[in-house]
């Protein structure tokens, strides 16, 4: 402290009445290139957010390609070849350009230095190059679907996309390793942020779970994402120079491609899923007014998750001709999944026992998170089992599966934490009860949409086929109906979250009575995040006692 | 979180310390940039790890399949080019060494000097490269569409061989071009004057790339050029 005094007036902010600040992020500077070219990560946010509602639009545009195509058992909307387009357009952008980015590169970006107490990420020009990545990998993504997409599936299993190729391969490789690049860049920035960037006082077990949530996905982007940008080089030259790593007329092996590209892939599912989970977290502890019951095992679950991803690649491989003695150790190590996401959900729901909870939108997308995790969990489980996979690879049984998780259980997330942070990002509040009705909507449609596939690819039915026996029509027709009912529950929100931009009640700096750095500052924070750097001397989640009664 | 504002922050009115020239803001003080810059520079090495680390995988697999293919091919490389190029790589990593002290003592001459040795060196290898992909296209052992070997047997391993090779070396010398146009700009900042005692990290950081990218090399010269030696020239 200067020893010189001198006097400064700090007037307390007003103490209730939501304020909305004059100055803050979004107004602090103006002009398309403020924009364009800023080094604010809350700003960053808002790019990445609106670049992957796009792709979330677009990725959606092509699932209802497949769900209209699926209504009648003959392939009568579409040829075989324009079906099998559409499904690998659908998981391209929805999976590179939409569920890897969405928590990380949106609430993360928005949360992990407010979360820390600084001012910035660490690295603010390479969180903005991020995002330029992201757009070179959107333009080469876009480039291949007006070039007439590519029809390997997301996956770009060789020979589909090499020797058979028939599509635009090499711009959608290319769109797939930028945007790779660019998840590599954002978990840089986070390792290095919650390393360094702490305030005093915020020890690791002092960490809020959103931030332990985002240090393993970050671990997962550094050492997953190069592995898959490597393999997709190597697919890429055996494609434009005639390379044969996977191709065996030239001495090559394609299932070495299928092991790389898992090595990255299946721990891709947990960046995906492992940010939901600490959203999860978050929206417990806010909504029950309590600190997570088992706080240490939640967070230390999130980096159990991350390394035990690294290990389990090869249940993907059960009937591709991998030893079978490798496919009995990867199927043990698969089990060992269930163990630290069964703590989560145990610990959530030890946390709302006798909790007085607050039926809030973001709740209720919790609360729909929790069953659709569970079912996606446990159905993952029955693939694990070697022998059951050898039925059910390949059918619809593994589309509902992954579905469950990736999109069911990460989208709920997603919305859930949108929701609660909105106030924070934007500084005005939405409707809560249409909030509550797109939650339920979203819940009831999903499970209409997927549940049914269960029994499909129980009964049998391939994926990736545009026609089908008569006998399944009815399940494809509810899947085809539900699917509906999730497009309206998805642009329900779109509706009134910019209705709430233009005529929303000012928000104010904290209108859940939430705990966390986050709801000290203002709604919108100031460009600089904190006037004051934070000093942390408690726990995370410091709800008064009996706070939750 | 029960929370004190109590530490004065870099932008308020009572900032009692200047902060050093190359100071980036959204850090408290100039140590915690230079730990946050260099543990960034560390996970950054991890990435690149894992990115070559898919290349040696897809090698050791191959090498053990086709043990013959691979040797044979390995003893049409040059042995001596592929030494002078070791040799040229470690004295530059020894130049880009004396630049990182030269940057700790803020003796920006001395970076400048420095730093432009790295840079022939390193453009030195790159022409020592350029020599021996020529001789690989004039004698048909470019994979691909223009691939001859007489030995039908050894021809996939020899031909995968190459593969490898020509991936494996290429992205190397991708990284080095990248690292020259990297030195490039140090160079120009430090005829700017930028660095002394208190701020030193990029260069500290463009080290340990540079340093990263020799252990490549030195990784992929036994494996590539040393693993058919024995078999004696003429094989």
């Amino acid at each position: 402290m200067s020893a010189t005094a001198i006097p400064r007036v700090h007037t307390p902010p007003p103490p209730d009445p939501p304020v909305r600040p004059a100055k803050h992020y979004i107004n602090a500077t103006s002009g398309l290139a403020s924009w364009l070219l800023t080094v604010d990560h809350k700003r960053i946010t808002i790019l990445y957010l609106i670049s992957i509602t796009i792709f979330f639009a677009i990725g959606g545009f092509f699932a209802m390609l497949v769900r209209l195509e699926l209504i009648t058992p003959q392939g009568d909307l579409m040829t075989a070849e324009t079906y099998n387009r559409s499904f690998s357009m659908h998981g391209i952008a929805m999976v590179f350009f939409f569920l890897i980015p969405s928590i990380p590169a949106t609430l993360g970006n928005f949360l992990v230095p407010i979360m820390c107490g600084a001012r910035d990420l660490a690295f603010p020009k390479i969180n903005l190059l991020s995002w330029y990545c992201f757009i070179v990998g959107a333009v080469f993504a876009l480039a291949t679907a007006f070039m007439g997409g590519v029809d390997t599936g997301w996956t770009f299993y060789t020979p589909y996309s090499s020797t058979y190729a028939n599509g635009a391969v090499l711009t959608a490789i290319l769109g797939a390793f930028f945007a790779g690049f660019s998840s590599i860049l954002t978990g840089l920035n986070f390792i290095v942020t919650i390393h360094k960037m702490r305030a005093p006082g915020l020890t690791w077990f002092r960490m809020p779970l959103f931030l332990w949530a985002m240090y393993a996905t970050s671990i997962i982007q550094i050492l997953g994402t190069p592995v898959v940008a490597i393999t997709l080089i190597l697919v890429g030259l055996e494609r434009g120079l005639g390379f044969g790593f996977f191709d065996p007329k030239l001495g090559g092996d394609p299932i070495l491609m299928q092991h790389l590209f898992w090595f990255y892939s299946h721990p891709a599912v947990y960046v995906m899923i492992l940010p939901p989970l600490g959203v999860m977290s978050e929206l417990t502890a806010a909504f029950c007014r309590r600190r997570v019951y088992g706080y240490h095992f939640v967070a230390l679950s999130s980096v159990a998750i991350a390394v035990i991803s690294f290990i389990v690649w090869g249940h993907h491989l059960f009937t591709s001709g991998q030893s079978v003695y490798a496919g009995m150790v990867f199927s043990v190590l698969t089990f060992l999944v269930g163990i630290p996401s069964a703590i989560k959900v145990f610990n959530w729901m030890a946390t709302m026992f006798k909790a007085s909870i607050s039926f809030e939108a973001p709740m209720i997308y919790a609360f729909g998170f929790i069953g659709l995790f569970t079912i996606g969990g446990v159905t993952g489980l029955f693939l694990a089992t070697l022998g059951l996979d050898i039925h059910m690879h390949d059918t619809y049984f593994v589309v509902a599966h992954f579905h469950y998780i990736m999109v069911g259980s990460a989208i709920f997330s997603y919305m859930g934490g949108l929701h609660y942070w909105w106030p924070k990002i934007t500084g005005k509040l939405y409707n809560d009860t249409l909030g509550c009705i797109s939650a339920v909507l979203i819940f009831l449609g999903f499970n209409a949409t997927f549940f049914p596939q269960f029994i499909l690819g129980y009964m049998g039915m391939p994926r990736r086929y545009h026609a089908y026996p008569a006998e399944f029509q009815f399940l494809n027709i509810c899947s085809s109906l539900g699917a509906t009912l999730l497009a309206v529950g998805y642009v329900l929100p779109a509706i009134y979250f910019t209705w709430s931009l233009f005529k929303g009640k000012d928000a104010g700096p904290n209108p859940f009575k939430a705990k966390g750095l986050e709801w000290e500052i203002p709604s919108p924070p100031p460009t600089e995040n904190f006037t004051k750097v934070p000093v942390v001397n408690s726990e995370p989640y410091d709800y008064a006692p009996g706070a939750g009664h | 979180m029960a929370t004190h504002a109590t530490t004065p922050n870099a932008h308020s009115d009572d900032h009692h310390h200047a902060h050093p020239p190359g100071f980036a803001h959204q850090f408290e003080d100039i140590g915690q940039q230079l730990d946050s810059t260099t543990l960034g520079m560390w996970v950054f090495l991890a990435q690149e790890i894992m990115f070559f680390g898919g290349l040696f995988c897809g090698y050791s697999i191959y090498r053990s399949l086709m043990p013959a293919g691979f040797e044979a091919a390995s003893n049409h490389l040059n042995v001596p080019l592929g030494f002078a190029n070791t040799v040229v790589l470690i004295a530059s990593s020894l130049t880009m060494a004396l630049a990182v002290r030269a940057a700790m003592l803020g003796d920006n001459k001395w970076v400048l000097r420095w730093l432009v040795g790295t840079l022939i060196l390193g453009c030195m290898f790159l022409g020592v490269k350029i020599i021996e992909y020529s001789d690989k296209f004039e004698h048909h052992l470019v994979p691909g569409y223009n691939f001859q070997w007489a030995n039908a047997a050894e021809a996939p391993g020899a031909q995968m061989f190459y593969v490898f090779y020509f991936t494996m070396t290429g992205m190397h010398a991708l990284h080095m071009v990248i690292g020259a146009g990297l030195l490039l700009y140090f160079i120009y900042k430090a005829s700017k004057n930028t660095y002394h005692p208190q701020y030193f990290g990029p260069i500290e950081n463009m080290g340990l790339y540079w340093h990263f990218v020799d252990i490549v090399w030195i990784f992929l010269f036994p494996l590539l050029y040393l693993l058919g030696y024995h078999l004696g020239k003429g094989h």
